[in-house]
This record gives structure tokens, sequence and C-alpha cells, in this order.
């Protein structure tokens, strides 16, 4: 309101000011003939007294009004210029850019042939509001997630509340229907510019793919798997549509592409479709083997991410600490009341989904306190661009010089630094499962946020720490310690064993679905696995861990950002050890059933579907005009890499894996997996 | 402007300068006061400019943040102090009384009203892709027109894509909640449906390319199958419960299409089998069908132009006709819906036989009584009987075109018709110079004595419409042959009948075997509709349609049916009584050749009332074609209809819910039943 009288006020003065001066101007008329000749000096001078009387508050709306002239002249100007300019201009700078691969494969004269399924990953998909609470009111199908997020800034408590499951159920709270996005929309841009399927899409559709050739799974992430078809029906969506497609292009196989997490949904609708129908759809036995051509996985965490460990344990994973240790007084003071880490913590707890993405198949996978698969490996040198003839070979002898010392990747969590690298043997560990969670002494008003770290006490929180160092195995035991009703839920429907027998009939449960070392592949030779995924760039792979200093009201453990390896190219920073990867899912998760557990005919994969390990090597943009790159290895960005999206439409035109070429290398995943010891 | 800007500011920096030098030498008080008044003349008229701009922009800013941070509910307790409490939405009422989810429904859009992506297009069409060029915001109109026309015509001879072009349907429900930015189509009913319990699982958006001909949005998008694929997932996946179908508009005939398509035999047909409609569909709710026609499309293909067109051009007469800007809009829109097949689909159907000859029609009676006022609901059928009685001058409805105000009134035996037949009148070259080629309209290939014999057959009825339509655009109507029927079958036995292009009409086809289904017809009425026309001779007839509505004819009395050239009738605004209400008010009623299965019809009409005040928006109150579907009442039937109930259950007689004179008009018509 000040604002407004205000500017009442200079308007009027202006008036006044005006008045007066057509007042003057008559009685001088005469005057100011007289004197025009000698006038120049004086006009100057006069023109600064001007200047004076021409109030600030004038000069700041002279000011805006030009810059906001000048911004619709450009505006008008960039609208009106022809669309290939900012292409033009970049070639200018960069060189002739590449055809998309989408023309590039058009004039070779592929076109549309097998109906291909996007499966998109946890956090891409949209999320609409079906029903809310009184503080959501007119966001009805208004994004909550994806989109602008608006949102989020405006009302976050209520953006919490709206988001969060019910913590017993997993499904939704009283009241409160979000939904998932449908179509094509719902995964291709995750915020407005920032692309997840788009790029994909636009250059299927040059070879002349549409929406009835496409189809976009799209399911609510947050739910576990079961959930989402006995919620939404999301499976039987999935399987009708798939039906459809392939009924109506001729019979031609569906090309399935999941991303991230939608991997192990798809792992899931495998097994959810052949099963009998009280449980799955009902398919039969051989509705894999007619359906699908591919299933072409990019970037699959399929034995699960070390980011949702600290996602799960401390709400943190590498990016959040490092920004509190450069802010800490930002997110760890309660500032503005508002809590942020433990209200994420809490959302994020309710979700079923990514306890999905625990590691599966425990030391036996993983490593254990003194040996892990990936333990030689050495940071290759960031690769200058081009350089692509630079392969595993070169790694190998890179990588002989430095094996002395190893890195315990196999401890996922260890506690202080020096435990982190210290040998097995002189570890003292402390069981912690017998421990007393007594209640919490300090007082709980001040605390409105439920986690259920409240619950566990001084005691409990102490005998965390006291175990120090955690492998996957003992992980889910720590896990099951500190967030136990999260990990009922999460119990009855995930699993991250290894089975020892696959015809054991508990392995027709549902909660078996999504793991891939305790399901056999479906029945059907035909079919083709990919997996494809970034490498080059460091990724989450083992955290040191330290005691919050007060413990009160914040969650108690974080992630130790002063722990960092000695050397430059050390594998330890800011508390986290790094390994190869696309910066969210390690190589060996990634590649690991495709180079080893599914290749050739193995339990895991009876009838024997050939399995093909596609790797992108990193190589960020050359030049800001480039965006987010065409040749990035990153986990979402890789989805704008050319030579993964020529692989797709080649695949999509009717190419098998031995037309691409077969496998596509520059990691160590053959290497890793040959150490990892699993009968097959 | 550029170039201006950057003059000012050096003169600002020079007025530093002389600060400078006004403080080695000081001078007088006069000079000073001098000086002022010479300095607000410099303050120049690009700063004066700047000021006000910089004052605009920071109040709006202002205001802006406001109304950001104004709470949700602001406007609506504004509204409410202004006009009382307003009733619950439907939803909510309903959902109080215990209503919740229980069977699927399914949204049919109609033309028009869903949404238009581009998957491939030419050069001008850059960074559009996967944009709409229908419905949204429509800049492209403005930005390229010429561009936005050539994407959304279709081929002329196949009807479908043209070489390079893909446009396709948006699917989802959000293809038709909004048609423009703030205008509802059916985003109401979806909130409303959502409030007791409705979500995507249970709605659908049976979404299709509304251009092109009914069987061909199956050949080139599977559209059809589509639509069954996703009933039947919906009717398995909720335990067996049928779907009801909300179709609107042209869906309505896109649905009778569908409901022959899936029960016929593969090649051509869904091949769902003889039971699919009575296993799969519970209720078809038809809203504001144009089961028979609308006239309104006559006028569309004739000459371009509707009612509002007309009066734009009475009113603004240099502006559509002259050539401004070189665009020729009537003449682009024209060759663009030309070749849109499915507005074939809604040329008047049953001939003289339903719409009436020279002499008669079954609306005849009708009297354009003055719009009655608002919550005079209780003025029904026999007011409007009474007014209709003393009424001698009855309207030739049937003469759906005619040439001269004087022809439309004339009796029959006074009107001398030229001899217009098909083959007869010979289109002579075009001899007029044709450098107005560019823009390709079938009239060109006429001739002046082509259009000379057009008119001087003086008028037309629903039977020779079709004559003229065949006469006037040869090549647009094969197109429509292949694909629809205008006909009434005279025994629906007959083999030919399998064919699909007579799925659309509701006089050549049987409804399905299935006696538990329901069919309303919901519509609005109390607004005057189009339903004849006068025509005139273009005055310049070398580069432009050689045919308008004659905007000058209008009736004498003040309340007549006559005006701007138009005939109206009692109706939606587009769709008129007789064409929405007559199959189900007697054609379908009971047992009948059209319904051999005995598929109970209802009638529900709504009396149209205008919003009270602007605040209302487009009213809650509506009988309009398209501002019905915010009608609270009809959202109620449909609401209860979709939990369970019947049409019995709905109220009124028997289920009825009328208004108009439907009843009255149907037995006039004569048809074999």
């Amino acid at each position: 309101m000040a604002l407004l009288r205000r500017r009442k006020a200079s308007e009027a003065e202006k008036a006044q000011h005006s008045g007066s001066k057509s007042d003057k101007e008559i009685e001088r008329t005469d005057e100011e003939n007289d004197k025009n000749i000698n006038n120049r000096k004086k006009a100057k001078k006069a023109k600064f007294e001007g200047k004076k009387k021409w109030s600030c508050l004038d000069s700041c709306c002279w000011f805006i009004g030009c810059i906001c002239t000048v911004w619709w002249i450009l505006l008008f100007l960039y609208n009106a210029m022809p669309a290939s300019i900012p292409q033009y201009v970049t070639e200018a700078i960069t060189g002739p850019l590449p055809d998309p691969p989408g023309v590039k494969l058009r004039k070779e004269g592929l076109t549309a042939k097998h109906p291909v399924v996007f499966v998109p990953g946890i956090v891409t998909g949209g999320l609409e509001l079906w029903e809310g609470h009184q503080c959501a009111e007119g966001l009805f199908r208004k994004r909550l997630w994806g989109g602008s997020f608006g949102e989020v800034y405006k009302r976050p408590l209520c953006w919490v509340e709206h988001m969060s499951l019910n913590n017993e159920t997993g499904l939704d709270p009283s009241g409160i229907r979000v939904r998932p996005v449908s179509g094509l929309v719902a995964a291709d841009y995750f915020a407005a510019g920032y692309f997840v399927w788009a790029v994909l899409i636009a250059n299927l559709a040059r070879i002349g793919y549409e929406e009835k050739t496409m189809y976009m799974a799209a399911y609510d992430w947050r739910l576990a798997f079961q959930n989402t078809e006995a919620r939404d029906q999301a499976l039987s969506r999935i399987k009708s549509n798939i039906e459809l497609m392939v009924a109506t292009n001729g019979g031609k196989k569906a090309v399935i592409i999941p991303h991230s997490m939608g991997v192990l949904y798809f792992l899931h609708f495998m097994k959810w479709v052949e099963a009998p129908a009280p449980m799955g759809g009902g398919g039969g036995s051989d509705w894999c083997a007619k359906h699908i051509k591919a299933v072409m996985n990019i970037g699959g965490p399929l034995l699960g991410a070390p980011k949702a460990v600290p996602g799960l344990l401390s709400a943190e994973a590498k990016d959040i600490a490092a920004a509190r240790a450069m802010a800490p007084g930002f997110l760890d003071n309660d500032l503005f009341r508002v809590q942020t880490l433990q209200h994420v913590m809490r959302m994020t707890r309710t979700w079923d989904s990514t306890m999905s993405m625990i590691p599966k198949g425990g030391d036996t996978i993983w490593g254990d306190l003194d040996w892990s698969p990936e333990e030689s490996y050495v940071p290759r040198k960031r690769k200058q661009r081009d350089n692509d003839s630079q392969t595993a070979e070169q790694t190998d002898t890179e990588t002989l010089d430095s094996q002395k010392k190893s890195i315990n990747y196999g401890r996922i969590i260890s506690f202080g630094k020096d435990v982190a690298e210290a040998p097995s043997s002189e570890i003292e560990r402390i069981d912690f499962k017998g421990a007393v969670k007594g209640n919490n002494v300090a007082n709980i008003t001040s605390c409105d946020v439920w986690t259920e770290y409240h619950d566990m006490g001084i005691e409990g929180i102490k005998a965390v720490a006291e175990y120090k160092v955690y492998t996957a195995g003992s992980l889910l035991d720590l896990l099951h310690f500190v967030a136990p009703k999260m990990m009922a839920r999460g119990d009855a429907h995930f699993s991250y064993g290894i089975a020892d027998n696959l015809d054991d009939p508990k392995y027709e449960h549902y909660k078996y679905w999504s793991n891939p070392l305790e399901t056999k592949l479906p029945n059907a030779p035909d079919m083709e696995i990919y997996s494809m995924y970034g490498v080059g760039i460091p990724t989450e792979r083992a955290y040191v861990y330290k005691l919050s200093p007060y413990s009160e009201c914040y969650i108690p453990f974080q992630i130790d950002t002063s722990a960092d390896g000695g050397k430059e190219d050390s594998c330890l920073k800011d508390g986290v050890y790094s390994n190869d990867g696309d910066e969210t899912v390690p190589v060996l998760s990634a590649g690991f059933m495709c180079a080893k557990g599914w290749r050739g005919k193995t339990r895991f994969n009876p009838s024997g579907i050939q399995t093909y390990i596609r790797e992108y090597d990193h190589a960020p943009p050359a030049t800001l005009l480039e965006g987010r790159g065409t040749q990035s290895g990153a986990h979402v960005d890789i989805m704008g890499n050319f030579a993964l999206i020529e692989d797709i439409i080649r695949v999509a035109a009717g190419a098998t894996g031995e037309d691409l070429g077969g496998d596509q290398v520059y990691s160590d995943i053959f290497k890793w997996s040959d150490k990892i010891n699993l009968p097959l | 402007m550029l170039r201006r800007r950057k003059g000012s500011e050096p003169e600002k920096s020079s007025g530093g300068d002389s600060k400078d030098q006004r403080e080695d030498e000081s001078k007088k008080e006069k000079e000073k006061e001098k000086g002022k008044l010479k300095s607000t003349k410099k303050w120049s008229c690009i700063d004066n400019c700047c000021w006000f701009v910089g004052c605009i922009c920071s109040i709006w800013w202002f205001l802006l943040f406001l109304f950001n941070a104004m709470p949700a509910s602001f406007p609506q307790y504004v509204t409410e102090a202004i006009t009382g409490p307003l009733p619950d939405p439907p939803g909510v009422k309903l959902r109080k009384e215990g209503l919740t989810v229980n069977h699927p429904v399914v949204f049919v859009p109609g033309i028009v009203t869903g949404g238009l992506e581009l998957w491939e297009g030419h050069q001008c069409a850059d960074g559009l892709f996967r944009k709409r060029l229908w419905g949204g915001t429509f800049g492209e109109v403005y930005k390229r027109p010429l561009c936005w026309v050539e994407h959304m015509s279709l081929d002329n001879e196949t009807g479908l894509d043209p070489p390079g072009i893909r446009i396709r349907p948006v699917s989802g429900l959000v293809a038709a909640d909004y048609f423009a930015p703030g205008y509802f189509v059916w985003a109401v009913l979806i909130a409303n449906l959502a409030r007791i319990g409705y979500e995507e699982k249970t709605m659908y958006m049976a979404a299709y390319d509304w251009r092109i001909s009914f069987q061909n949005t199956e050949v080139r998008d599977q559209s059809l199958s589509r639509i069954k694929s996703n009933i039947e997932l919906m009717v398995a996946t909720n335990g067996g419960k049928k779907v009801v179908v909300i179709p609107h508009s042209m869906g309505v005939l896109y649905f009778l299409h569908f409901m022959k398509w899936v029960e016929a035999p593969a090649p051509m047909g869904g091949g769902g089998g003889s039971g699919w409609c009575a296993k799969h569909i519970k209720a078809v709710m038809n809203i504001g069908g144009p089961f028979l026609g609308v006239p309104k499309a006559v006028s569309g293909l004739f000459s371009a132009e509707a009612k509002d067109i007309a009066v734009a051009r009475g009113i603004a007469p240099g502006f559509l006709d002259a050539d401004v800007f070189g665009l020729q809009t009537l003449q682009h829109v024209m060759r663009m819906t030309r070749t849109w097949d499915s507005t074939m689909s809604m040329i008047p159907k049953g001939g003289d036989t339903v719409w009436g000859n020279l002499d008669w029609s079954p609306e005849a009676e009708y009297s354009c009584n003055p719009k009655k006022q608002m919550n005079n609901d209780n003025k029904t059928a026999d007011q409007t009987e009474k007014g209709s009685l003393g009424l001698k001058n009855s309207m030739n409805y049937g003469r759906i075109i005619s040439f001269g105000k004087d022809v439309a009134e004339a009796h029959s035996s006074r009107i001398e018709r030229g001899s217009f037949d098909l083959q007869g009148a010979v289109k002579g070259k075009n001899f007029v110079n044709t450098t107005c080629r560019d823009i390709w309209t079938e009239y060109d290939d006429m001739g002046i004595g082509g259009v000379q014999a057009v008119v001087d057959y003086k008028s037309y009825t629903a039977d020779s419409i079709l004559d003229l339509l065949h006469f006037v655009a040869p090549k647009m109507m094969s197109r429509g042959d292949a694909h629809f029927s205008y006909g009434i079958a005279d025994n629906l036995d007959d083999p030919k009948y399998k064919h699909y292009k007579y799925w659309s009409n509701p006089l050549e086809t049987k409804l399905p075997n299935a006696p538990d289904m329901e069919i309303y017809s919901m519509y609005g009425v109390g607004i005057p509709t189009e339903r004849a026309y006068v025509y005139k001779l273009t005055p310049g007839a070398e580069c432009y349609i050689p045919f308008q509505i004659d905007t000058s004819a209008d009736g004498s009395s003040k309340d007549t049916c006559l005006k701007g050239g138009v005939f109206s009738v009692d109706g939606d605004e587009t769709v008129p009584v007789l064409s929405a209400g007559f199959m189900c008010a007697k054609a379908w009623r009971g047992k009948t050749r059209f319904n051999p299965s005995g598929i109970q019809t209802y009638i529900r009409e709504y009396d149209h009332a205008p919003p009270a005040n602007l605040l209302e928006g487009r009213g809650t109150q509506s009988g309009a074609h398209v501002d019905i579907m915010g009608n609270f009442a009809l959202i109620e039937d449909i609401i209860r209809v979709a939990a369970g109930a019947t049409g019995k259950d709905l109220g009124g007689e028997s289920g009825d819910r009328v208004y108009s004179d439907i009843f009255k008009w149907s037995e006039k018509i004569n048809l074999k039943l």
C-alpha cells in the first residue's frame, strides 16, 4: 500500500508542477523572446536544474520505463526473428552441427516400424492433483510435480503434505489424490526447458513416429510397483496399450525403452504380465515373446544405486551435502522454521518406490569389508573430446601403477574417514541390533516434523554409529533399525537378496519381481535386452558419515563433507567415494546383469535372451550454446545423446543388436563382473 | 525506435556535463528560474513516454503481486458478496448425497473443440513440433496465417494428410478440457466428476482428428480401435461396470458411427461381435447432438459464413470483403474448411421428409417470442403454444436457402424456378481473368453461367441442397459421398447398409441390440438458432465467393424470426431442436425399425438463461451449444447416471424434461417407423 500512496502523491506533484509551469510560461513569453539569443549556455544549466526537480521517484519510473521499452523491443525482435537464427549463430561459432539422428536416419531411409513404449523413471514423471485439502484450492489438475514447481515456493508445507503418502499403507492419505499425468506430456519435459524424453520423441517423429506408435507408460513413481496396479491399474494399462499397438501395427512387436527406475518397473511388469490373474496380469507365459521385440534399458539401476541409501538415511545426496558444506547455516539452521531437510525426509520416506533402489545382491555383488569388484578403479583423466579411441585397454595400464592403495568400496557407509580406510581387522564394531531404543530424552515439542529418528533415542543413535561400517548386507539391517515402519512397507514390496533356487514357489510373490537376482527372465528367446548407460562421470558409491553435532530436532547423521582424499584425483571427495558411472548409477549396477548375470543361457535367463551392453562415454558440452550436450553420459542428459538416440531409432526401425555392432564398452565392466562370484 | 532511444541517452549525459560548467560560473536567480522552465521543455517526449511506461509497469507489477498474494478464495468471496451465496457445484452437492464413482465415463468431443498438434510440417512451421495448431492460444494464426492454413488443410483428393504434413489430435483429457485459455469445454464436467471420486483411470477422452471423416480416423490413426480398447480396459479394471458415454456435438455422430463399427466384422469394422455394445455400454448421453445435421453446415460449406460472420460483414463491410493485406480471409477459410470431410457429416439428413419442403415444415408455427427473463422456468411449452396460435404468417423453414427475401416469403406457386439441374447447367469457363487463382475454391471452375443457374433455381430445400452442393463443389462432395449419406432407408435390412458411409446417419442404421442400454438426448433450448438463409449474389464476383448471406433481409415485425438474412428457430444456437430431439422423441422411442431392441430413450432439455451478471462468466444455466457443458442441471444429470441412476430416476415425466415443442413437431413428421 505504501507504494501506491507514494505513487499517487508523485502524480499530484507532477500535475502541480506542470500547472505552475504553464502559468509561468504565459508570464514570461515576451521576456524569453528577448533573451532567446544568448540562451545557449543558460539552457544547458537549466537542464541540470530541471533534473533536480525531477524527483527520485520520477527517475525510477523513467528508468523502469526505459528498461521495459527496450525489453519489449528486444522481445518483439526476438519474436520476429526467423526461427533459424539461433542455429545459424551456433553454426557460425562452432562449425556446422551434425544432423540430429532422426534427420540423418531418415535420409538413410529408415521409417517407423516397431511401436515404442517409454517407461519413465523416478522423479521425471509429472504428478497432478485430483483431490486435495483446503490449502490446495485451485490446483485441481495442476501439476504438483514437474512443470514450474511454482507451488513449492508459494505454499511449501501444503505441497509437502500433498506429495506425501500414507505412512502405514504407502497409498493416498485420506482426502488427497495425486495422480500421474498421462500421455507423452507426462515426462517429455521435467521442468520448462529441461527435456527428458522430448529429444528422443522429436527424433523418432522425424522418421514417422506419432502418438499411435509411441506410448508413455506413465505411472505414479512414488508408489511401490504393485501398488500402481492396485490403485491405478497402471500395469493393466500398459498391457492393454501394448496389445493395442501391436494389433494396430500389423503384429509388429513393441520396443520398450525404460529409463532409470523405469527399468525395474518394467522388470516387474514382465513378471506381472505373465503371472496368473489375481496377482498378475494373466497374459500367459508367452506374452512377452509375442509382444516385445527389445527392452532398451537406459541407465538402469538393475542392482540398485548407492545414492538411494543416503537419501533414505539422511535425505541427502552428494549435491545437498556439498551445499551444506558451503553454506552451513542455511540448510541446518531452522531458517524460517521450515526445517527443509526434515520435511523432505519425511516426505521421501513415505515413497515406497525409493526402496526399490536400495543396493541388491548384498556383499556378493557390492563387496564386503575388504573386497569390492571395483577396488582397482582409478578415475580416468578427463579425456579430451573426440578421443573416443581411448578405450578400456588404456585404462588398464593406467590403473596398474596405483594398485597399492585400493579403496574399500564395499563399506558403503563408514562412520569417520579413518574407519573407511582402515584394514578390517582394526575396526572394532559393536552390534547395534540389541541396542535399546530409549525414549527421546530431549523435549519433543519443538520438533513438529515426524521422522522415525525421534523414536530411536540417543542410545539407538549411538549404537548405530558404533557399528562403524556397513556393507550392502548390513545396510539393510541398519535401515530396518533406523526406519522400521518404512522398511516394513518396503519388505512387503521389494526384496534385495540373491535367489539360491529360482524354482522355489516363494519367488512367485510380486515382491521379488523387480529384483533381477531373484527372478527369471521371461521365456522369449527372440527378445533382446540392452543395457545402455553413460560412463566417465564420478558416481557415488560409498559414504563417510558423522554424527550431527546437535541431535535434537535434526537428522542425527550426515555425510562428513570434510573427508577428502589426499591426492587430487582421489575418489574420496566431500565424504563421498565415487566410481565410474553416469553420476547416479555406478557401472556395476547398470551393466552387471547384461554383462554376466544374463549373458548366454544362465539360470536367470533360461531362454537365452540376447543381451547387449552399450556404453556412452561422457563428453561435456563444448560451449554453452550446446545446452546439455549431444554427447553427454549423465543419467538424465543421456536422453539427448545423439549416439544413444541413433541406436534406439535403428532398433525401432527394425535393426537387431548385432546390426548395431554388439557391445560397445568403455569401462571395466567385464573385468569387474568377472570378479563377482555368483553361481549362474 | 532504437535509434531514437540512443539519441536520448547522450542528451542525458550532456546534461551531466553542463553541471560542471555551471559550478564554474555561478549565475543569477532569474536565469535559474527561466532555466527551470526551459528544462521541463527539454524533458522530451521520449522521457515522458518512458516515465509513463515506467509508472504503468510498476503499478501493474504491484497489482500482479497483490493478485498473486491474494488468497484463492477471494474472487469467490466477492462474487458471493454481490450476488448472494452461490449454489454448490453439482459435484459437491451430490457428494454430500453420498454418490461415488460407479461407471467409468467416456467423453467424445465434437468438431472444433479438440486440440490438434503438429508432428511434421514444412519449413515455415519450424519449431512448432508438438505445439498446438488448433486450440490453445492460436498464436500461430496471427504470426504466420498462410502457413497455418496450409498446415490445417487436408489433401483435397483423399481427405487425408497432404504430403510432408502430419497434424494429429492431442490425446488425453487435455485434448478438449479447455478450447482456449479460460474457455472451458469439458473442464467443468471433469472437475465435478472428480469431486465424487473420478480420475483418469475412470475417465477417458476419446480424442480424434475432427477434420477427417469418421472412417478415416480409424484408417489413419486407429482412433476407433483405441476407443474400443480403452472402453474394454476400463470395464475390465472397474469390475465389469459398463461405461457411460458422453458425446458432444459432432461426437454424437462419431459415436453412432463407432457403435456400428465396433460390432461390424473385422476388415471394415472392429469385430467386437453383436453383443459388444450391450456388454460395454450402460448409457449414451448425447449433448447437443446434430443427429439430423445442422443447417449451419450448409452455409458454412456454401459460402464459408455462419450468422456471426454474416453479421460482422454487415457491420464492417470493408473488412472481410475487401482484400485487406491481400489475405482474402474468407476464401482461405473456405478452401481450408472444404478439405475437412467431417463438416459434411452435418449436412441436414432426411431430406424434405424431415426438414420440410417448399410450403411445409414441421416447425412452421414456431414464433420467435422475445427472450424470457431468467428464473421464469415455469413458463413452459403450454405458453409457447398459446403464443404461436395467433400467428398467421408462418415461416417457410423448408426453404433452407432462398435467393432474395421475396422468394423466401412468397407462396410456392409464385416462385418461378429456373431449370437448374446438375448435368444440364453448363459450367462455363471462367472468362474473367484468373489471377486470383492462388486460392483454390471450386467456384473458379464454375464460371458465370453456373453461378447464374444456381441463382435462377431460387429456393432450395433439404433435398435439393444436396444437388446444389454437388453442383458447386463436386470434388468435395465426391469425397463426402464416400463417407456420408443423407437419406432415409426404406429397408434397413438391405445389405448395402452394411457400408460404413451409412453408419453415422441414424435414419439409415439400426441401433445395436442392447435392450438395457439407455440413450439420452440432452440439449439447450430457448436460443434462436439458424434454420434457413436468404442469399444474394456477391456484387464483384471475380475473386470472391459468388454467394453471400443477404444481411439486409429482415422481418417486418419486431419479434420476427428473420434477422440479418437468417431464419431462426428454437435450439441451442447451433443445432435446432428438431435435429437434436427428433430421434429420441419419435424415431427411436419404443421399438421401431431404427431401434429394434427397444432401447430406452430420454429427452432432457435445458432452458437457456443467460448469466445474470458478468461475474458468472458463461453462466451455470446456459443452454448454448458449448456453454451448456457448464450447465449445473446437465452436469447433475450426468453425474447421477454415472453414479448408477437410470433415466427414470432423473425425474420429470417418465424421464423426459421438455420445454420446447419437440413432441408436437415430431408428430408432424411423416416417417415410417
